[in-house]
């Protein structure tokens, strides 16, 4: 036998010290990256300006006397810096995001293109209106979309996100009991909520009196109705609520809520589950946010910028705040002042500079032009299937506490099959990052012990829930099985462990400083 | 559908794990009065990206898009230059598509640059700690009077009449529900005495600068006015690039900074999405609104961020929350942060300088055509014109002969008079000398 | 020979004389866990029975401490500024959050005895 070449190990074989640290520091792929403030240098920029002559003598005398204290780097330092980052993230594009309550849908990226399309990336809010009429256009089509999907007779624009339009939403209903002469300062408000929902009622100066939950996990219709009175204002609920459940009696509080004189907000965080098959007007409700960057896609972008249009009933229109859009039978116009509008309008006021979140608006339409109201509906159902799909495989080795009907689009678990194994929800939900998920949403709704909160979306293909839902019953058999290594200090495999919170909020670092300066507070 | 991975075969053989006749079974819980046909929304049938690409780019045709045309608008959007990485980074999937930072663990990209943010909006207000962002200019001064009304646990806020009207109106929303909002009067190209106005009921004192007109105002004056009554000084910046050239509001005597910083890594968008700089002093943190990025170390001692100081916020503290906000303004925080780590100090001092020059230069061209004062004695990159007719028609005019000629005041704020016949001019890098003289040449035609 | 009282929202009372000396129970401080700040309130303060007198946060969540009896703020223990940690460590010692001057001493007798308060534990 001639060998014309020395062989040489091709399989890995059994290296045991999988732990022999790095000379560099970082580990393949996986860099270590400090704070932009610890690469740079003086006098780098990555950016080429001119250096002009400049007189001070318009400056007020206010110059700037001293150093910022920014750093300099090159163009391809940033960009390394950067890239390295987001290296650092887990994402919708990486992998399945079953946060519930939060909507980690597949972000188009044709939206994207469109948002950057110079005609809407790059108009000012001010320029004259004459200039800005396809804006105004879209504007326009996007109100016609959310009325028409939500059964809505108006749509305020303007509110930046969520919790904005709720904070519109309560305003508008505010106005309108106020222009009957009222005063009503109680707002109900389920405990199973979103924070935001109480958080919203007592910035709008409201109290807020809190409505119980059935045992099926749905807003108690009769204790709700018990607490209706002359005082109430209005009722906050979100539907499809927040244990992933659509509220049967949805129709009947509605009607309780309006014989008492109140009105009824939904909080529409979960409308991706029913749009396209139920109008949220055919409900009675007065008004709802929509979050465009949930039910209509745009990019999370690692918390915002969201965008929170508020459609609104035939009661609540004419409070709808500034700017208005209208269209005067040849062109559009932005109404920015009260005394400017027409046909009854009573602007509250004002939630925002401008008109709103136009980047969100042009890909919201995208989303839905795409769409269409058959894709819209498909997605719904899709988000709802899946949701079901992922219940029904794993409610016999997980617990699900409403388990025995069909969920909307999120499968709520609680952590009773969980007990005696020493496990918690929070090591079960870690020990996804090892298996490459991200966890489910935690503790929320609080109605529930130790809730996890499953939301798969319509963008996740059959195998991959498969995948999905074999690691979580494996996971869960061995929690069960007491075999419990790889809960315990998880998660191992992610850019960081388990990080300090204590520390962090027991002595708050909440920005860089210089070594010296750092130094100096110390003393 | 492209975006929807399930085929029919799929559906069916999850129905059949479900146990679920059909689709309808699932939404057995919808009352049967409400449950709508397809056919109930008057709405177009899916469509290709070809058809959708088309029908928006004819309504994007219909705009006069910046960049097309000598451009001078400002008045709280600014168009600068944005580079070409600063776009580029931020469509990475890893953060475009994330959520909010809440595990940390697979966040550190997040978490990390929003540390690095609120350090540069720190160094940049000259102020003590900077939270991660809120929406926009305008609700950030809305949240700065309320948390002023908080810590002082007095009810008046008083607005400086160069406070940008938008801005004022936003705060007039929600101050004015739990406490009293006062304006100044409006004093085109000067300072109203707005000392005069404080008083012992005084939460805070706001005052834009340079203000809506462009003027540079003296904040020290004032700060210390309000701090010699107990009140505290809010100072808003709505040109976030004037921080490279003028003394920064902390070094004047600033408590709260809220400031709009589109101008830095983000387009105009039509007026948004933006993001809201908000900054203060340490002692003031507990009182602050949205999301705050510590550092801290992680199980194995190395450093890392979490999201920290949590109970002051709505998913824990719910109705006693120091605001509703849940989001903040994330990827513009992001293009914010990027397009300063590429500027640095010494690109943002020369924009900075390129900018006022740029203004200066406007300034005189346009004060040399007839029927043209300045209003703004001193500014940096924003002036106001006083036109000897009124300015809303100058514009109109000035837009059939392809310029956008800036902003009239009149339509911030119609029932001044006085400012009928102003003009709000911005000047950037972005404007050309041939910009420039094509618009005093159209100028002095319009106003003949 | 003081005597210490506690009630449904987990406060303990010590009275001394016509002083009372107030801080949240063992078992409140391990539902909150790593207790990260304090808010207390300020001398001369008056407080209502049953009304909030000072904020106990941890990192995932915020509880008001509520005054078992009314009275006038004396003292409140500024070591917990520095070091909430105390909360945890010693709970119904060192952990102490305010001092009152009673108003109406009756009050007390109407709050549970340590044996009722670990009763009503059990019970939750």
């Amino acid at each position: 036998m001639t060998m014309n070449k020395q062989g040489r190990p091709t399989a890995p074989g059994t290296v045991e010290d999988n732990e022999l640290p790095t000379i560099s520091g970082d580990r393949g792929l996986d860099h270590e990256e400090g704070l932009i403030f610890e690469l740079g240098r003086a006098g780098m920029t990555g950016v080429d300006v001119p250096e002009v002559q400049m007189s001070e003598t318009r400056l007020g005398g206010r110059r700037r006397k001293g150093p910022i204290g920014l750093p300099g780097l090159s163009e391809p330092e940033v960009v390394r810096h950067y890239v390295r980052l987001s290296r650092m993230n887990y994402a919708i594009d990486s992998g399945l995001y079953p946060l519930g309550s939060c909507t980690m849908k597949h972000n188009p990226r044709l939206n994207e293109k469109m948002a950057r399309l110079p005609g809407f990336g790059d108009i000012h809010p001010l320029q004259p209106q004459q200039t800005v009429q396809g804006a105004f256009a879209l504007i326009s089509e996007l109100m016609r979309w959310l009325t028409t999907l939500t059964g809505m007779p108006a749509v305020a624009m303007s509110p930046k996100a969520g919790a904005h339009g709720e904070l519109c939403g309560l305003l508008a209903i505010r106005a309108a009991i106020e222009a009957r002469g009222e005063k009503r300062p109680r707002i109900l408000v389920p405990e199973s909520a979103h924070g935001t929902n109480p958080a919203t009622a007592a910035f709008a100066g409201f109290t807020v009196d809190e409505v119980p939950a059935t045992k099926s996990g749905h807003v108690d219709a009769d204790a709700l109705e018990a607490k209706l009175g002359p005082d109430v204002c209005a009722i906050m609920l979100t539907n499809p609520n927040t244990c992933g459940l659509f509220e049967p009696r949805i129709i009947e509080m509605a009607d309780a809520v309006h014989r008492a004189g109140a009105y009824f907000y939904c909080d529409g965080a979960n409308f991706n589950a029913i749009a396209g098959r139920v109008r949220p007007g055919d409900l009675g409700i007065d008004a709802m946010h929509i979050n465009l960057h949930k039910t209509f896609s745009t990019p999370h972008g690692g918390g915002g910028p969201g965008a929170g249009p508020v459609v609104l009933s035939e009661r609540l229109a004419p409070y709808a705040p500034l700017p208005l859009l209208m269209h005067d039978g040849n062109e559009f116009r932005m109404i920015e002042h009260a005394d400017e509008a027409s046909g009854g309008a009573k602007p509250f006021g004002r939630m925002c500079a401008f008109h709103g979140q136009m980047g969100m608006f042009t890909r919201a339409l995208a989303y839905m032009l795409s769409h269409g109201r058959d894709g819209v509906r498909q997605a719904s159902e899709d988000a709802v299937l899946s949701a079901n799909y992922v219940l029904a495989s794993l409610k016999d080795v997980m617990s699900a506490p409403f388990g025995e009907g069909p969920c909307m689009h999120e499968a709520l678990f609680d952590d009773s099959f969980l007990e005696g194994t020493g496990v918690t929800t929070l090591d079960f939900a870690k020990a996804m990052i090892d298996e490459g998920y991200h966890p489910m949403t935690m503790y929320f709704p609080l109605v529930v012990h130790g809730a996890m909160l499953i939301e798969p979306t319509e963008s996740e293909s059959k195998e991959s829930l498969d995948r999905f839902i074999h690691v979580l019953r494996t996971m869960a058999l061995e929690a069960k099985d007491k075999r419990t290594a790889r809960f315990e200090g998880a998660p191992r495999l992610s850019p960081r462990r388990r990080l300090d919170e204590t520390a962090a909020a027991r002595n708050p670092i909440l920005r860089w400083r210089p070594k010296d300066d750092a130094r100096q507070a110390a003393e | 559908m492209r975006y929807h991975p399930l085929t029919t075969t799929d559906r069916a053989a999850m129905l059949g794990k479900i146990g679920a006749r059909d689709i309808d079974a699932l939404f057995r819980d919808v009352p049967k009065s409400a449950v709508v046909p397809l056919s109930a929304f008057d709405l177009p049938d899916t469509k290709g990206e070809i058809e959708v690409e088309r029908i928006m780019s004819r309504m994007a045709s219909r705009n006069a898009s910046a960049g097309s045309v000598p451009f001078f608008c400002g008045a709280g959007a600014y168009r600068h230059h944005v580079p070409s990485a600063v776009d580029h980074l931020i469509q990475r999937s890893e953060f475009l598509t994330s959520y909010t930072p809440y595990q940390p663990e697979i966040a550190q990209g997040t978490l990390q640059y929003l540390f690095e943010f609120q350090t540069q909006v720190a160094l940049l207000t000259g102020m003590e700690v900077a939270n991660a962002s809120l929406y926009d200019g305008s609700t950030a001064t809305a949240e700065a009077v309320l948390m002023a009304q908080r810590l002082t646990r007095r009810p008046k806020a008083i607005l400086s009449g160069g406070l940008h009207p938008h801005y004022a109106e936003t705060v007039e929303t929600v101050a004015a529900l739990s406490g009293k909002v006062v304006r100044a009067p409006v004093t085109p190209g000067s300072a109203e005495d707005i000392a005069a106005m404080i008083d012992g009921e005084t939460a805070c004192v706001v005052v834009q600068s340079p203000d809506v007109f462009g003027l540079i105002r003296d904040i020290e004056t004032v700060a210390a006015a309000a701090h010699a009554k107990g009140a505290l000084l809010i100072a808003v910046v709505t040109e976030a690039m004037s921080f490279g050239l003028l003394e920064s509001p902390g070094a004047q005597g600033a408590d709260i900074v809220a400031a709009e910083g589109q101008s830095i890594g983000n387009g105009l968008n039509f007026g948004g999405p933006y993001v809201g700089l908000f900054a203060t002093r340490e002692k003031f943190i507990r009182q602050m609104p949205g999301r705050l990025t510590g550092e801290t170390v992680d199980a194995d001692g190395r450093r890392g961020f979490v999201l920290t100081l949590s109970t002051r916020e709505q998913h824990i503290r719910r109705d006693k929350a120091t605001s509703n906000i849940c989001t903040n303004s994330g990827l513009c925080c992001l293009a914010f942060t990027i397009h300063l780590s590429l500027l640095g100090e010494e690109g943002l001092t020369r924009m900075a300088r390129f900018n006022h020059a740029r203004a200066s230069a406007l300034a005189e061209r346009l004060g040399a055509v007839r029927g043209v004062s300045l209003v703004t004695e001193s500014f940096f990159n924003e002036f106001t014109v006083r036109l000897s007719k009124p300015a809303a028609s100058v514009v109109d005019a000035l837009a059939e002969r392809g310029i956008i000629g800036g902003v009239p005041a009149s339509r911030l704020m119609p029932h001044e008079k006085s400012a009928r016949d102003l003009l709000i001019v911005a000047a950037t890098e972005t404007n050309t000398d041939e910009d420039c003289e094509a618009f005093a040449k159209a100028l002095a035609e319009v106003l003949a | 020979m003081s005597e210490v009282r506690y009630t449904k929202e987990h406060e303990w009372v010590r009275v001394e004389g016509s002083e009372a000396t107030i801080g949240i129970t063992k078992y409140a401080a391990e539902q909150l866990g790593d207790v990260v700040f304090v808010e207390l309130p300020e001398n001369g303060r008056k407080v209502g029975a049953g009304g909030e007198a000072a904020v106990v946060e941890s990192v995932k969540a915020a509880s008001e401490v509520y005054a078992p009896v009314s009275g006038e703020v004396t003292a409140s223990n500024a070591a917990l500024s520095d070091d909430p940690a105390k909360v945890n460590a010693d709970p119904e010692g060192d952990g102490w959050f305010f001092k009152v001057k009673l108003s109406d001493a009756g009050e007390v007798a109407k709050l549970m005895t340590r044996e009722q308060y670990d009763e009503f534990v059990k019970g939750l």
